[in-house]
Parts: structure tokens; sequence; C-alpha cells
């Protein structure tokens, strides 16, 4: 099943380069720089989503108390905050031409990096704690108490910011957007979600075959 | 359970004069990365204040689980019968007792040495204190359970819970603002929900998941 989901990627991946620099038109004002928002915003859902698969496993762990329901709660999460850097780093390389700018606390850029850092620390905890069976047990209580916390930093960044200063953002195409461009972000979600799907499966057969061997 | 970290707080004083001595140092700190300027000072103090809060609570929270284990009392607490939910109360209700402390204290020694005028705005004070104390020792009891099994826990305890705490901050900070610039409490109100929403969440999950942390 895991190289048939390669394998599906693949395609998908070409599809969305084929669809995000062919189909989709070059937008008027930002030009070709705004082709970056098929990476930028389809790997940023591909994040949330492998979070919340981690969580829901995480969940399953503690009541079932089954490894495979841990690992995959591992390996989702894993697979989520590489998603959610490439969100933030493909965010950079965009804000700099638009708004001059790699980074500003504006409240999306700043509450997902707070989510990027809960998640981080996450890996940090499972790499401190040698004992597997603890190790999934704590993990599972951090991606809970992670997960709830989402929407109280989401809330509470977004009041930060926007009592102070009115939302500054560029929202390139967030108005009307052109049909092309809805379906080349459609495209690409599903071909990073595949891919995302296919790096989980792998890395829940990696940490089975490192459990195995350490056995 | 409470009862008996404070009494064990009491007869030692040990954590409670460390911290204290800590915050005055923190105080040093401050003053002198910031100059002598008084205008940028009073501009920063709401987040220098829970700064202080934070970092003094994130050492005596670190600590709260530490005492069962330098004392060799872990297994007595994993054998306790009962539901394990009333060890989190009890570890929750005395780190925030002393936290409290600490802070009515750190608080006082900033009126000294910042020259701040709390005047009317104590109560208002008192109210996001006690809430966002709440919030950061439901949490910090939570994570300092599971950090004190593990190695480099020193480090581990603040990476974890720093990062969550990141709404508790920015709360008590916005609140803490408008108190010292006298404005009223209605303005603020949507915080004053955020800090009660995190502070029923952090306490609920940790009652909820404590045993799982001390299962072994």
């Amino acid at each position: 099943m895991s190289t048939a989901l390669g394998w599906l990627a693949a395609v998908g991946l070409a599809a969305g380069l084929v669809m995000g620099f062919g189909v989709a038109p070059r937008e008027v004002t930002q030009g070709n720089v705004q082709r970056i928002m098929y990476l930028h915003v389809p790997a940023v859902w591909v994040a949330y989503l492998a979070f919340a698969v981690g969580v829901a496993g995480s969940i399953a762990y503690l009541a079932g108390r089954r490894p495979g329901a841990d690992r995959l709660a591992h390996a989702a999460c894993e697979v989520g905050t590489v998603f959610l850097g490439v969100n933030i780093a493909t965010g950079a390389i965009w804000g700099k031409p638009t708004w001059g700018t790699w980074w500003t606390w504006d409240a999306r850029l700043t509450s997902v990096a707070v989510v990027f850092v809960m998640f981080v620390a996450y890996l940090l905890l499972r790499q401190a704690i040698e004992d597997r069976e603890r190790a999934a047990r704590y993990a599972a209580v951090l991606s809970i108490v992670a997960a709830l916390n989402i929407p109280l930093v989401h809330f509470s960044v977004y009041w930060w910011r926007t009592l102070h200063q009115p939302p500054s953002l560029l929202k390139p195409g967030s108005s009307t957007m052109p049909p092309e461009i809805v379906a080349a972000l459609l495209v690409n979600f599903a071909a990073l979600a595949l891919l995302g799907a296919y790096f989980v499966t792998r890395r829940a057969r990696l940490l089975a075959a490192e459990e195995e061997a350490l056995a | 359970m409470a009862w008996k970290d404070l009494l064990v707080e009491r007869r030692s004083k040990e954590t409670l004069n460390a911290l204290l001595f800590f915050s005055l140092a923190l105080l040093f700190v401050f003053q002198f990365a910031l100059g002598p300027d008084r205008e940028r000072l009073a501009a920063v103090l709401p987040g220098l204040l829970w700064l202080g809060f934070i970092l003094s609570g994130v050492l005596g929270l670190g600590r709260s689980f530490l005492v069962e284990r330098e004392n060799d009392c872990w297994e007595g607490l994993l054998l306790t019968p009962g539901d394990k939910s009333a060890i989190y109360l009890g570890k929750l209700a005395g780190s925030l007792a002393l936290m409290l402390v600490v802070e009515a204290l750190v608080l006082a020694l900033f009126v000294l040495f910042f020259n701040v005028d709390l005047g009317p705005a104590l109560p208002g004070l008192a109210l996001v204190i006690v809430l966002g104390t709440l919030g950061v020792a439901a949490v910090g009891t939570l994570f300092a359970a599971m950090t004190a099994q593990v190695r480099a826990r020193e480090l581990l305890f603040p990476v974890l819970l720093l990062p969550v705490l990141v709404p508790v901050l920015l709360g008590t900070v916005q609140v803490t603002e408008a108190l010292l610039l006298r404005e009223s409490l209605a303005g603020v109100a949507h915080w004053l929900k955020l800090l009660v929403a995190a502070d029923v969440v952090y306490l609920t999950i940790g009652l909820l998941t404590f045993d799982v942390i001390l299962e072994g």
C-alpha cells in the first residue's frame, strides 16, 4: 500500500506542477512570485491534517494501548511538523518580495509559529525518553494538550495583533479567486496529502522496525 | 497532599527563599538590561512582571516532583490507592499557593523598585494574577510530573511548558497593561474569558490524564 501511495503522490506532484505553473494564470499584481502559494497553502493544510491524525492516534493509544496507534501518532506528528516547517519557510520566501520582510508578527504567522514550536517540543520529549511505552504515554498526553491549546493560541494571537492594528496582510486572490487558481490549489493539496500519507506510512514502518531491532 | 507539601515547604523554606532571591535577581537583570529610562520601563512593565512570574513559576514547578524523587517517594505516589487525580490536585494546590506567595512579594518589590502606583488597580490585578497563575500551575504540574522521570529534565520542562503558555502570557499581560493604565476591566473582558477558558481546559486535561502519567 505504501508503494502505491508513493507513486500516486509522485503523479500528483507532477500534476500539481503542471497546474501551478501551466494552467493557473500569472497573478496580476505579484507576478510569478504568487505561484509559491501552491506549495505554501496546501502544506499548512496537510500539516494540520497530520496533527489531527496524530492526536486521534494518541487518543486511540491511550484508550486501547496498541503500539500501532502510537507509531501512527508519532509518525503523523513528525510529518506534520515537517510540512508546517515547509509552510513557514515558503511563507518567508514569499513574504520577502511581496511584503518586503521575511517575517512579521502578524496573527497568522505567530500562531503557526507557536504551533510549530509546540510540536517540536513533542518530538524532543519523545527523543528524551528511552522507555518506549512511557514515551508513548507522555507524548500522547502532550499532543492532546497541544491540540486543545491550538484554539487558545489562535484566539489570543488574533486579538493580540488585531486590536492594536488593522490587519495589514495582503491576501492575494482571497476575494475572487479564478477557478484555475482554486483548481491548482486543490490538485496540489491532494498531491501533498498523498505525499504526507506516504511519509507517515513509511515512518510508521521504520518505527516498527526500530522497535523490533531494539527489542 | 497539598498540606504535606506546604508543611515541608514551611519547615524548610528551601524553595520559597531560593525563588524569592531568583526573582530579586531577575528584577536587577531587567533594570540593567533596560537602562534607567523610566518611560521605557513603564511601557514594558506588565511584560516584565509576567516574565518574572512565569520564570520563577517554571523553577518552582520543576521542583515539585523532584522532591518526591530525591526522597524516594515516587513509588509511594504510584502505589497510593484511589484516584490519582487527587495527587494532581494536591500538587497543583501546593504549587499554586507557593507561586502566589512569591508573586505577591515580587509585586511588592516591583512597586518598590520601579516606583509604580498600583492603588485602585489592586483588586483587578489580584484577579488576573490568580487566573493566570492557575493556568500556569495547571499545565506546569502535569508537565513537571512528566519530565521528572526524563533525562535532561531541567531543559525539557521549560521547552514543553513555555510554548503552551503563550495564550496565558498574552492574556495576562494585556489585562495587566489595561489595569496599570487605569482602564476598566470591561474593555479586556474577552481576555479574562480566554484566561478562564485556558484554566478550565488545562485543569480538565490534567485531571483526566494524570493517571496515565503516574502509571510507572
